[in-house]
């Protein structure tokens, strides 16, 4: 066979490449510009926040965060009480969310026959489908005036207990720190589920079968083979619960009741959270005070993010580990 | 946790006992998840029932009057709000679906491993963590303190939210598209960019599809964005850029705290009609999986 090209061997490779040298290089600019969109949006948030929250922050110096004497009138911004409220509701949606989650989970991939888990799995699903405002406005106007009798039994039942005893405190209200965990607790189920799932699908069937083979019962090779083989994960997955809880505004800014100065375990008694209060407050503020609700909403952002590094750091690493991905 | 288990728990009584407590556990798992039906059947119970009567009511008017413009007012009218979601969120997709699926072609096919690669899609997770209420907040600093009050501002505010899930679903599904593909097309001495375009992208297609879907009908629902960039009307406004707008998540926020049945009636129906188009384009989304996966099996 000869080589009958010879003479055109350049043009065999245009040929084979065709036209178009011009479109791959645009093609991958443009790729390459929107790929770049993710870290411009980031750096201008931090930009952006950390400029308009100077004025607020230079006003009250560390006292903006020490001090929960927020007074706008009388220009005190101290958003104490709010970062206790943020960290509060968020706390007692993880301890009423995580176990049920972990159940769900277990469950779904443990447990259900396959035609159960699809279901399952779907309903899960449909609760991440339903806004958050849809989940606020149940809680304002159904759930709040019903589940009070609930707390005044819960108070009387925990009178002079230690500690609980102190969380579910006297003379409860409808819209409190606790109405809002538990809100934020519906919310937060679906992705804690959805994270735990992945990682828990991932225990190899031979160390289940191990166990199983050693005479475990279901539940011990549950805990002796499934947890300890995706405890990384699983602890991702309720870090991202809570960073998700952090950021809850609306519902919470519906039922947590908009109290202002409450640094209290009672968890029966009204609040206020950061991300509710700069929905309440932002229409009559003034330029300060916007520097400050700004400023708040700077603090919020670096308490998720570094939340959520954390979180998917360590989602991260135990997927490497497991050799997923 | 697990314990050393000796030849005695295998027999008898205490295998008895160990067996009832793994039925008690699992019990216990199913159980859990019985807690989850509850507020959630609740939730779209109520919804339902309470506003079903005001969306049905003289059957059109829901979707075609204007606002009442005294809040205390009672009966229909939902349009404006109903016209808002429509043109924020379509306006916010028309922005971060494409960038979501280009910036997720150059995680997969371009920068793969790389470190730069591995910062953006770290950074992506990141940004899925950000509070709508920050987003919202920034968007009023850099757009509406400029350009003033519209439904685009608010359409910016929810690209920022949708990117991060685009960019995660469609970066998922460019993996799932086998290389021999991309081998083939290679082999045939098809450019990268047309390789892309014309076999990665379309395999992967239903797949992103539904995830951007899902990433619509998490958008439409959102509320805090919008509070500080869109304003509030309670005429129609068609034109995204420019005027305020007004949305049904926003509605809903607005007539939650009211004390009046009027305004906590239509609160109910607006917040039917929102969940109604977040069901429908998750159902959406559903189909295209079911598609793909079909697709797949062929």
């Amino acid at each position: 066979m000869s080589v009958t090209t010879t003479s055109h061997t350049p043009t065999l490779q245009e040929r084979l490449r065709g036209k178009g040298g011009h479109a791959d290089r645009s093609f991958r600019g443009v790729v390459y510009v929107s790929g770049f969109v993710v870290l411009a949006v980031l750096a201008l948030i931090a930009l952006t926040m950390f400029d308009k929250s100077r004025a607020a922050l230079s006003h009250m110096g560390l006292d903006f965060f020490t001090s929960k004497r927020w007074n706008p009138p009388g220009e005190q911004y101290g958003v104490l009480s709010y970062i206790w409220g943020t960290v509060y509701t968020s706390v007692i949606a993880l301890v009423l969310a995580v176990p049920v989650s972990l159940g769900i989970a277990i469950y779904i991939t443990q447990v259900a026959p396959n035609w159960l888990r699809k279901v399952m799995t779907y309903v899960i699903d449909l609760l991440a489908v339903v806004p958050s405002v849809v989940f606020g406005l149940w809680g304002i106007l159904v759930f709040a005036p019903h589940v009070l009798g609930f707390y005044k039994w819960l108070s009387r039942t925990f009178d002079g207990w230690p500690v609980l005893g102190n969380i579910f405190g006297p003379n409860p209200q409808g819209r409190t720190f606790f109405t809002a965990g538990i809100i934020l607790a519906i919310m937060i189920i679906p992705i804690i589920v959805s994270i735990s799932r992945e990682v828990m699908e991932t225990t190899p069937q031979t160390e289940k079968e191990a166990a199983l083979g050693l005479g475990a019962t279901k539940w011990e090779m549950i805990t002796g083979a499934v947890l300890p083989h995706s405890r990384g994960g699983l602890v991702g997955a309720v870090m991202l619960g809570l960073g998700r809880a952090m950021g809850e505004t609306i519902a919470v800014a519906l039922v947590i009741g908009s109290a202002t100065g409450q640094i209290t375990l009672n968890a029966l008694t009204s609040g206020n959270s950061m991300p509710a209060v700069i929905t309440a407050e932002w229409g009559e503020a003034d330029t300060l005070k916007k520097s400050a609700l700004i400023a708040m909403a700077m603090t919020l952002f670096v308490m998720t993010i570094v939340v959520n590094m954390t979180a998917t750091a360590v989602v991260n690493r135990s997927q490497k580990r497991m050799g997923v991905r | 946790m697990s314990t050393v288990l000796t030849a005695a728990d295998l027999r008898g009584s205490r295998r008895t006992w160990r067996v009832i407590k793994s039925k008690l556990m699992i019990g216990l798992t199913l159980l859990s998840f019985i807690v989850v039906l509850i507020p959630l059947v609740t939730v779209i119970g109520t919804v339902i029932a309470k506003g079903a009567g005001i969306v049905f009511r003289d059957f059109p008017a829901w979707f075609t009057t204007d606002i009442p413009v005294r809040t205390r007012a009672e009966g229909p009218g939902m349009g404006p709000a109903i016209i808002g979601t429509i043109v924020i969120t379509a306006a916010a997709s028309a922005l971060a679906i494409p960038i979501g699926i280009l910036a997720a072609v150059y995680l997969n096919e371009y920068g793969r491993n790389s470190r730069t690669a591995r910062t953006v899609r770290f950074l992506s997770n990141v940004m899925s963590g950000v509070p709508s209420i920050v987003m919202g907040l920034f968007i009023y600093v850099v757009y509406t303190l400029r350009f003033g009050l519209s439904g685009f501002a608010g359409s910016i505010a929810l690209a920022c939210l949708m990117l991060p899930v685009v960019i995660r679903s469609s970066e998922e599904m460019l993996r799932l598209v086998p290389n021999h593909l991309r081998e083939a097309s290679f082999a045939l001495g098809t450019r990268k960019s047309r390789t892309i375009l014309s076999v990665v992208l379309p395999s992967a297609l239903p797949g992103i599809v539904s995830g951007s879907l899902l990433a619509v009908a998490r958008a439409a629902g959102e509320t805090a964005p919008l509070l500080f960039t869109i304003g509030i009307v309670t005429k129609g406004n068609w034109d995204v850029f420019s005027g305020p707008n007004t949305a049904l998540s926003a509605q809903i926020f607005r007539n939650a705290s009211a004390v009046q049945a009027g305004p906590q009636e239509r609160g109910w129906g607006a917040a039917l009609t929102l969940v109604a188009i977040a069901f429908l384009f998750t159902v959406l989304a559903r189909l295209a999986t079911s598609l793909y996966q079909r697709r797949q099996a062929r």
